[in-house]
């Protein structure tokens, strides 16, 4: 039996994904509407569809916590974000040098983004912390003064949550970098040898600017990481010293699960996506208009 | 491709169907009672233990639903999502001005008969009747009365630094250095939202007095908020800090106990569940620890009631069960059995306490006595005073003032009047 020299119904692939698609869309921009009514509702234990207007933005932009929550958002996405690129990419050019033991290497980087934020986050609140972990390690080997108090300091404390964020995805950015070195075609790279140009200014010059699309779906992944951190957060320092260490995330969930005003839950969240939104939107638009 | 993909449809609608009704829940059994708590910590377990114990001896099913986290912030997340599904459970441990904000959304269930046949209105002091009533009617079932303002102490610790066990807070101050001089540390604190706010109010309880509790924290009165007391409160609760260990942010409560028990530490301002885990460590009352009203407060008594709000249920059969887990939970057998394991007394009043031991008789004979004088004050830091949404803004200031070291008593006090306006 010979297969039919036709395609096969063109509306087939759109039925297979439309439920896909559909639950998708619904549970995601469906829900999204849904919580921006909710922000203009008076809603505090449970779900209330009373318009309300602006009054829980109003509230948002007056709390003292939320601005707290928000300027640290701007140094933990910076610094995680930054401080991730930049240890992924410096780890995936040492590695493409073709050393014997790559193989082993990747692995060991690689496998911090295999275990849950929770986990990362529960370790290092042990090996911060100064009575038990680096601190009293350090006095315990005899340095009797050194201290290392970040993770009780409330000024300092959210440098603790950029620590071991980007130790959970620098290995994955290097992964992603790795491969998009690899990808690059070889006849490129001996041209500029042949032409005498030194191996850190072919990677300067030739090889890093190649990998902008790359560098582009990273960065859309890390910054989502960065964004999403409550685990991460919440397992490390709870909010931190009082609320030192509060997200955009963590403010929502304690409003609007914790204290029961789900409207001020609803209007911190869209505030985050609107901040998320701003930042992504034109970045997406100037790098696929580019690629047209 | 056409043939296959005609073939493959029956097969793949039978598959949806089984799907579909895999999916509808299961109908719970008549006689099942689903409770939803946060008892997960020794002391505390046993204590639950007790009450489905108690239950099902009289022929009932206990459903377990136990959602771990010591304030309950995670249980009343679980929670909201299983009412607004439709599928309450029949009990939640819910306390405080809470039970009137879920009665106020139409979903407890009214136990009005229980309550008359068992005679509540007769076993319980007016102002704890009040907390379990909306509009008049019963809508939860108290389980037991722990007091908040406790101090705890180690004699040993003491015994070795040569300090005497405080009474005020000069006092305390004075055994405090003597600790530090011993290389003790003098306070055990665990760097909580709710634990430091435990340490304000009896600081503000001590300092204050009851009549000023009951003015700036309960009714929120924006002049108590900013006056001189408050202004006296808030530095005496900046000297306490001098004298917690830095390791104290995030710890949690019963560890900072386990300071104390070890002997690391001479005290804790705790309420009295901490006494579960110096009885689950097989120490002895009087002995090995020491139990006093927090500095000032001997005549006050801060309370803190967990209760059952019980949710309105479809099922008649399950709503007997119900009311059946209503009238254990306020009866006698049960009320001395709980309280024996958790550390707090029993809120059935003209009970016989020969089983408990001194620190819960002291408890029991205080709360009768403040009951009567009026120095019966409801904890905020355990949400039996305001609605969640003050409390939680007020617990933030405070935890600020205590964490950065920076702010100054008149911005707290601002921020705290600010706070104190939160819906």
């Amino acid at each position: 039996m010979s297969a039919p020299s036709t395609a096969p119904a063109p509306w087939l692939p759109r039925l297979v994904v439309a439920p896909s698609f559909l639950l998708g869309f619904l549970f995601i921009y469906g829900l999204i509407a849904w919580n921006g009514y909710l922000s203009l509702s008076a809603s505090r234990l449970l779900p209330n569809y009373e318009f309300v207007g602006l009054a829980q933005y109003v509230n948002l932009f007056e709390n003292e916590r939320f601005h707290v929550a928000m300027k640290n958002m701007a140094i933990f996405g910076v610094l995680f974000v930054g401080g991730a690129m930049a240890l992924g990419l410096l780890l995936a050019v040492l590695l493409d040098q073709k050393i014997r033991a790559e193989g082993v290497l990747r692995t060991v980087y690689l496998y911090p983004m295999a275990i849950s934020f929770i986990v990362t986050g529960t370790a290092w609140k042990w090996m911060l912390n100064p009575g038990l972990g680096l601190e009293h390690l350090m006095h315990r080997w005899g340095f009797e003064s050194f201290t290392f108090g970040w993770l009780v300091d409330p000024d300092k404390a959210l440098y603790c949550i950029v620590i071991a964020g980007i130790w959970q995805s620098a290995g994955f950015v290097m992964a992603l970098f790795l491969a998009g070195l690899r990808g690059i075609d070889e006849s490129i790279v001996k041209a500029a040898q042949v032409d005498g140009a030194s191996l850190p200014r072919i990677y300067w010059r030739i090889l890093i600017p190649s990998l902008r699309p790359v560098f582009f779906s990273t960065l859309m992944v890390v910054s989502h990481l960065a964004i999403k951190s409550f685990d991460l957060v919440m397992a490390l320092t709870a909010g931190g010293p009082g609320y030192a260490t509060d997200l955009p995330a963590t403010f929502m969930y304690a409003m609007a699960f914790s204290r029961g005003q789900i409207g001020l839950g609803a209007a911190a969240a869209t505030v985050m996506l609107a901040t998320v939104a701003a930042i992504v939107v034109p970045y997406l638009y100037s790098e696929l208009r580019a690629r047209r | 491709m056409n043939r296959i993909s005609r073939r493959s449809l029956p097969l793949a609608a039978v598959a949806l169907a089984a799907l579909a009704t895999t999916l509808t829940a299961a109908p719970a059994h008549a006689n099942e009672v689903e409770v939803l708590h946060w008892w997960t910590s020794g002391g505390e377990a046993k204590a639950a233990a007790a009450l489905k114990a108690s239950l099902e001896r009289k022929g009932f099913t206990w459903k377990d639903f136990a959602v771990a986290g010591g304030g309950g912030d995670s249980a009343m997340t679980v929670l909201k999502s299983r009412v607004v599904s439709g599928n309450a459970p029949a009990a939640a441990q819910i306390k405080g001005p809470s039970i009137q904000e879920w009665a106020r959304e139409g979903v407890l269930a009214n136990m009005d008969a229980v309550a008359k046949a068992e005679k509540w209105d007769e076993l319980l002091p007016k102002v704890i009747a009040d907390g379990l009533k909306y509009k008049g009617n019963y809508v939860a079932a108290p389980v037991n009365v722990h007091r908040v303002n406790w101090l705890w102490a180690n004699p040993e610790a003491f015994k070795k630094a040569g300090a005497k066990v405080p009474t005020t807070w000069d006092e305390f101050f004075t055994a405090a250095e003597a600790l530090k001089k011993a290389g003790i540390i003098p306070v055990a604190h665990g760097g909580q939202n709710w634990q430091d706010f435990t340490t304000f109010e009896s600081v503000a309880l001590g300092v204050g007095g009851a009549d000023f509790y009951k003015k700036a924290l309960v009714q929120l009165d924006p002049a108590s908020l900013k006056g001189a007391t408050m202004q006296k409160v808030l530095e005496t609760f900046r000297r306490v800090k001098s004298y917690t260990d830095r390791n104290s942010p995030g710890r949690d409560w019963n560890l900072a106990t386990a300071m104390v028990i070890k002997g690391e530490a001479g005290m804790q301002l705790m309420g009295d569940w901490a006494k579960g885990e110096f009885v689950a460590a097989g120490k002895q009352a009087g002995k090995d620890f020491v139990c006093v009203a927090a500095p000032g407060t001997a005549r006050s008594f801060t309370y803190n009631i967990d209760s059952f709000a019980l949710f309105k249920l479809k099922d008649p059969a399950r709503q007997k069960a119900q009311q059946e887990l209503a009238a254990t939970i306020m009866g006698a057998e049960f009320q001395e059995l709980f309280n024996l394991n958790k550390g707090s007394i029993p809120v059935r009043m003209g009970m016989k306490l020969d089983k408990f031991d001194d620190c819960a008789k002291t408890s029991a004979a205080d709360f009768a006595a403040t009951a009567k004088s009026g120095s019966l004050v409801p904890s905020i830091a355990h949400g039996m005073a305001v609605p969640p949404a003050a409390e939680g803004a007020i617990k933030d200031v405070v935890s600020q003032f205590w964490n950065d070291d920076k702010m100054t008593v008149a911005a707290a006090m601002d921020r705290l009047v600010a706070a104190a306006r939160t819906k």
